[in-house]
């Protein structure tokens, strides 16, 4: 094999693409160091199509600068590739995974293809341990599941950084010396990586760091990601570490992928994205996970800003196709002061369903979820209503879900940004809400969990239904 | 197609693994690598189709496009590392997946390969160039003979009967082309996979039955003629089994947003319909689901025949990470696998989920052959492969004689939730009957989200008749009246979302109150409960109750009783949970139905006797969730 032969001239240089003609052998996906003119520092870049007579290479660092003529290419026979071992925990690395903090490179036997290998489904766990977050509207509506990767949906100046540095220094999963975080800045602005990085560090958590920041190279967005899976997936599957993995922006790493697309000259889908943004997309978001026969566990939160607030732009809709649900954050709860903003409606865990009620959370969780959701909903009708004919004309049974959906906004979906609650005072507190609308509402609450939770709430009350108006048991609110 | 000649039912080799060369023939070279997409030289003695083994790994591929000595390749496996000069290996037969015993229980990927198996060879990842069959040649199954020496055979024909699982007796079947006298049969006993079970004389020689056979998974395997679907697939879920019911050996789409429910709808069916055999193809989606199958199915009981569902399921996982060839590829190995027990006999159920990644998995494959797209860079040909693909469902009768069926139930994930996107709109063409996901229903967890108005089903005329003999006689009268009901409604909460209820007559109202009650007694189901499965009696047993109330309170409001004292009947609450009871608790049912009535009569008595002065008193009424949609 031709490894490491010094290849000099390109022939052709096309936005981050690069084509080189002559060169026998080489592998699909294989590392290439591109060496500038005048010994500058190597660009790294990856063979991205071979054909007959030339091959084409994407170059992270871009091309500026380069001289067709004497530009010399050095094919390295092998994928791209990320040192791993313990000594990883507490650095920061660029978004190809060199070192930024001044320490040294890492040096280990275990070098991992940042690409990754597909899990068997056959050698998956399913998950079902519960991650208790301490916000009431993720624990008891969209209960996070260790092994799951759930998206935060969010707009341009929302604060989805800070919910998700919450997230990670208040979730508590097993032993905290067994806890780590990866965190992957891909097109982040300088301010938000500092914030992120100090104040995980100062609770004292095991922090990796990957940084592409909002000047770096485009296109080393699309490997970032990948070093950062991998990173987990030692941490994890190696070490048995549990490791919650926070990547933000995935919408300027799909930006990236577009741009790598067209200049590829690839026939676009939607918005101009490439057709297989889904496998794509996939690729990052199935490594999360939990393994038979292995410890640790590889927890998910991909950050994604959604253009104009569109949750059917290609990002945000195809993102959702493959994680298992999604929290969506919604700027009309920000603006009126609710903190997190977290719209309950089109927010989803997938996994919550086997991760709740009897020997998991408690048994009354499941139902008085599916409540919560039922008489959310309700509120948002009567709501459009209200805006019709006046909250005044109202009959009493609106007002009631008025009154209800006001509570719940105020008291139950805003906390403060240190307020730690426990899954049993959510559920609590969620009772107690739900006590303030007529029996004849809670259609998802068995007649046996009325007796039982309902009641005691209602202490002016007899019978579920053939008793006082519910106008009044509102107005207790 | 001389060169797939003997390919076509019993491979010369019995231990055919995949790994053979073809002798002496000469290899290809690769010369162009572009993801999935491989282009070779010197191959002008290859077949069209022909799978190929690609580089020095060995990759899986099949032949998709020939010019001259050059061909276009589909690998089936990640490329990285393939290098421009590797040989490509040609195996003399389309891309088959290996027929037998040992498929039901197990778990296999897009192109026939056994993930269990799979793991204990490579680990918890996937490594390349591994090559499987489905089935294991190795193991020995109990065999009973169906025939005895002497007797004539024709193709279809079952010689012998292997216990598969508690549930499914495996019936080896005569093949195609093989005819004539049994001249060896295997005496009752255990055989191995790879022994043959019997030998049959014809005119062209003595030919042996064998346990198992390959099938090239993009041919539809034949039968004797198509029968009208006219018997339900029974699901356990009242909106389908009682509103858009379907057909054994029907065609149903599943489509919706992410979120909407159709993995849950889909996980539903596969456990509760009546079918013999389950095909559940997890093509594209997520790795957890699969799991969850796999966790979960083999320690449900089938309310059929109390065994564990496992043993009924076939489960195919082509993950959104898993190779996107392998993924175009899993639909038909599916169905192939479908039609090989539908021979046997068996009403066989499949799953997609989700065909929507099948598509954009031609898309992508598309696109990198550099072909002219049509709508949305989707292939031209898409809507030719989804019908050729949707036409291998239904009713038939097999060469042997047997009344069997496949019915294909296709999740479609349209983006955006927009239902005139190409695949949704094409798979309307090809499939009769549409139970649409709502996410307003979803978002206020109204499961399953199907939408009343949206979704509909061609096979409810044709399935009235099984449904009148077997279940109650009035069962369409009560499907019409209450579309009927929730059809009005549509309209009625159009007025209440502009005006509010108060400016509604009585009687409109009342349509609204029993909308409410049919959406939250009726339509609702929760999966996670012993509700789950509803057996169509008990089914009905809840829509006459709500119906019989409706139809005699709109008596008592004619008659000018104010809605606002039926409203308040506590038994309406109980109306609404009258699910929550044990499909046997006939005396619960009854007891309600009973009260009810009286109840009913009591108020329209007393409003008789002694005038509305109660009338003023405002009354909780039941929720009314949803959107009326």
């Amino acid at each position: 094999m031709a490894a490491l032969t010094e290849y000099t001239g390109i022939d052709k240089i096309n936005g981050p693409i690069v084509m080189l003609k002559g060169i026998p052998g080489v592998g699909y996906d294989e590392v290439v160091e591109i060496l500038p003119p005048g010994g500058g520092e190597a660009r790294l870049g990856r063979a991205v199509m071979i054909g007959e007579d030339a091959v084409m290479v994407q170059v992270f660092a871009g091309t500026e600068g380069l001289v067709p003529a004497t530009s010399r290419a050095r094919f390295l026979g092998r994928p791209l590739e990320i040192a791993l071992s313990p000594s990883i925990l507490g650095r920061t690395f660029d978004g190809l995974g060199r070192p930024l903090d001044g320490s040294g490179p890492i040096y280990s036997d275990i070098k991992r293809n940042i690409n990754g290998s597909p899990m068997n489904p056959m050698a998956r766990v399913y998950p079902r341990d519960f991650i208790n977050t301490g916000f009431s509207t993720i624990d008891v509506l969209m209960t996070l599941i260790r092994g799951q990767k759930l998206p935060i949906f969010s707009g341009n100046g929302l604060p989805h950084n800070q919910l998700a540095i919450q997230i990670a220094s208040q979730a508590r999963l097993v032993g905290t010396e067994n806890f780590a975080v990866v965190f992957a800045g891909v097109g982040i602005k300088h301010d938000d990586a500092a914030a992120f990085a100090s104040s995980l560090s100062r609770r004292g958590t095991n922090l990796v760091l990957f940084q592409n920041l909002a000047d770096d190279p485009v296109i080393e967005r699309i490997a970032t990601p990948r070093y950062a899976l991998t990173a987990a997936e030692y941490l994890a599957f190696d070490l048995g570490m549990h490791v919650l993995v926070i990547i933000t922006d995935i919408t300027s790493y799909c930006e990236a992928l577009r741009e790598l697309s067209v200049s590829r000259g690839e026939i676009p889908s939607r918005k101009g994205y490439p057709s297989y943004l889904y496998s794509d997309l996939a690729s990052l978001y199935e490594r999360a996970g939990v393994l038979k026969g292995k410890e640790g566990s590889i927890t998910f939160l991909p950050i994604l800003t959604m253009p104009n607030d569109d949750i059917t732009n290609p990002v945000p809709d195809q993102t959702g196709f493959i994680t298992e649900g999604q929290i969506v954050l919604s700027r009309e709860l920000d603006a009126r002061g609710v903190y997190p903003p977290i719209d309950p409606l089109p927010s989803l865990s997938r996994l919550m369903k086997d991760g709740i009620g009897k020997g998991y959370t408690r048994e009354d969780h499941p139902s008085v979820s599916s409540q919560l959701f039922a008489c959310y909903s309700r509120v948002q009708e009567v709501k459009a209503l209200a805006e019709v004919v006046g909250g005044d004309e109202l009959g009493d049974e609106d007002k009631a879900y008025l009154a209800f959906g006001e509570a719940f906004e105020k008291t139950y979906i805003n906390q403060a940004k240190d307020e730690n609650r426990d899954i049993g005072l959510s559920l609590d507190m969620s009772w107690k809400l739900l006590a303030s609308l007529p029996a004849s509402a809670l259609t998802r609450i068995s007649m046996e969990d009325m007796e039982k939770y309902i009641k005691p709430n209602q202490p002016n009350r007899q019978g579920p239904a053939e008793d006082a108006p519910a106008g009044k048991a509102a107005a207790a609110v | 197609m001389e060169r797939f000649e003997k390919a076509d039912t019993n491979y010369p080799n019995p231990q055919n693994t995949g790994s053979e060369k073809t002798g002496t023939e000469k290899p290809g070279v690769i010369t162009m690598i572009n993801g999935p997409v491989v282009r070779g030289s010197g191959m002008s003695h290859f077949a069209m189709r022909e799978l190929v083994q690609v580089g020095e790994l060995g990759l899986t591929g099949e032949i998709l496009q020939m010019d001259g000595d050059t061909s276009i390749i589909q690998v089936y496996e990640d490329t990285t590392g393939v290098r421009v000069g590797e040989p490509i290996r040609g195996l003399g037969r389309p891309l088959s997946v290996c027929l037998g015993p040992g498929l039901l229980g197990h778990i296999i990927d897009g192109i026939g390969r056994p993930l269990d198996r799979l793991m204990e060879a490579e680990g918890g990842f996937l490594a390349r160039g591994t090559h499987l069959d489905p089935i294991d040649m190795g193991r020995s199954w109990e065999v009973t003979p169906l025939c005895k020496v002497g007797d004539t055979v024709s193709p279809g024909m079952a010689v012998a009967a292997v216990k598969e699982t508690d549930l499914i007796e495996n019936r080896v079947v005569v093949p195609r082309g093989v005819e004539g006298e049994v001249e060896f049969i295997a005496a009752p006993g255990y055989y191995r996979t790879s022994d043959p079970v019997a030998r049959v004389r014809g005119a062209s020689g003595v030919t042996p039955v064998m346990m198992y056979h390959y099938w090239p998974v993009r041919t539809p395997r034949p039968y004797k003629e198509r029968l009208l679907p006219d018997e339900p697939l029974i699901t356990g879920q009242r909106v389908i089994d009682g509103l858009f019911p379907i057909s054994k050996g029907g065609v149903a789409a599943i489509p919706g947003g992410f979120g909407t429910g159709k993995t849950v709808t889909q996980h539903q069916l596969a456990k509760w319909s009546d079918a013999r055999v389950v095909v559940y193809i997890g093509c594209g989606e997520r790795g957890n689901e699969m799991t969850q199958v796999l966790e979960e199915f083999p320690s449900l009981e089938d309310p059929y025949s109390k065994k564990p569902l496992m043993q009924r399921t076939i489960l195919i996982a082509n993950t959104s990470n898993m190779p996107v060839a392998a993924r175009e590829a899993s639909i038909y190995t599916g169905i192939t696998i479908a039609e090989y027990y539908r021979d046997m006999g068996y009403d066989v159920a499949m799953m997609a989920d989700s065909t929507s990644r099948w598509a954009e998995a031609l898309r992508e494959l598309s696109g990198r052959l550099g072909e002219i797209p049509a709508e949305e860079g989707f292939p031209a040909y898409l809507a030719t492969r989804l019908a050729e693909f949707y036409e291998r469902a239904g009713k038939v009768r097999t060469f042997g004689d047997q009344t069997a069926s496949i019915s294909v139930i296709g999740a479609v994930s349209p983006p955006g939730g927009d239902f005139t996107e190409p695949v949704t709109r094409h798979t309307k063409r090809f499939i009769r009957c549409f139970w649409a996901l709502d996410a307003s229903l979803a978002h206020a967890r109204h499961f399953p989200a199907i939408s009343w108005t949206d979704s509909y089903s061609e096979y409810a005329e044709e399935v009235e008749d099984w449904y009148h003999q077997h279940v109650d006689p009035s069962w369409s009268a009560l499907r019409g009246e209450a579309r009927a009901v929730l059809a009005e409604d549509d309209t009625v909460q159009q007025t209440i979302r502009l005006m509010g209820e108060d400016v509604l007559p009585d009687s409109q109202r009342l349509v609204a109150l029993t909308a409410s009650l049919l959406k939250n007694g009726y339509l609702q189901q929760n999966s996670f409960s012993q509700d789950s499965f509803c057996p169509p009696e008990k089914g009905i047993m809840i829509l006459k109750m709500i119906l019989d109330f409706h139809n005699q309170a709109k008596k008592l409001v004619a008659g000018g009783c104010p809605l606002s004292l039926i409203r308040r009947m506590k038994e309406l609450i109980e109306l609404t949970h009258v699910r929550e009871l044990a499909a046997d608790d006939k005396a619960g049912f009854e007891s309600l139905a009973k009260r009810l009535r009286e109840r009913l009569a009591k108020v329209g008595s007393e409003r008789l006797a002694g005038g509305g002065e109660e009338e003023a008193e405002p009354a909780p009424a039941p929720a009314q969730e949803g959107r009326g949609v």
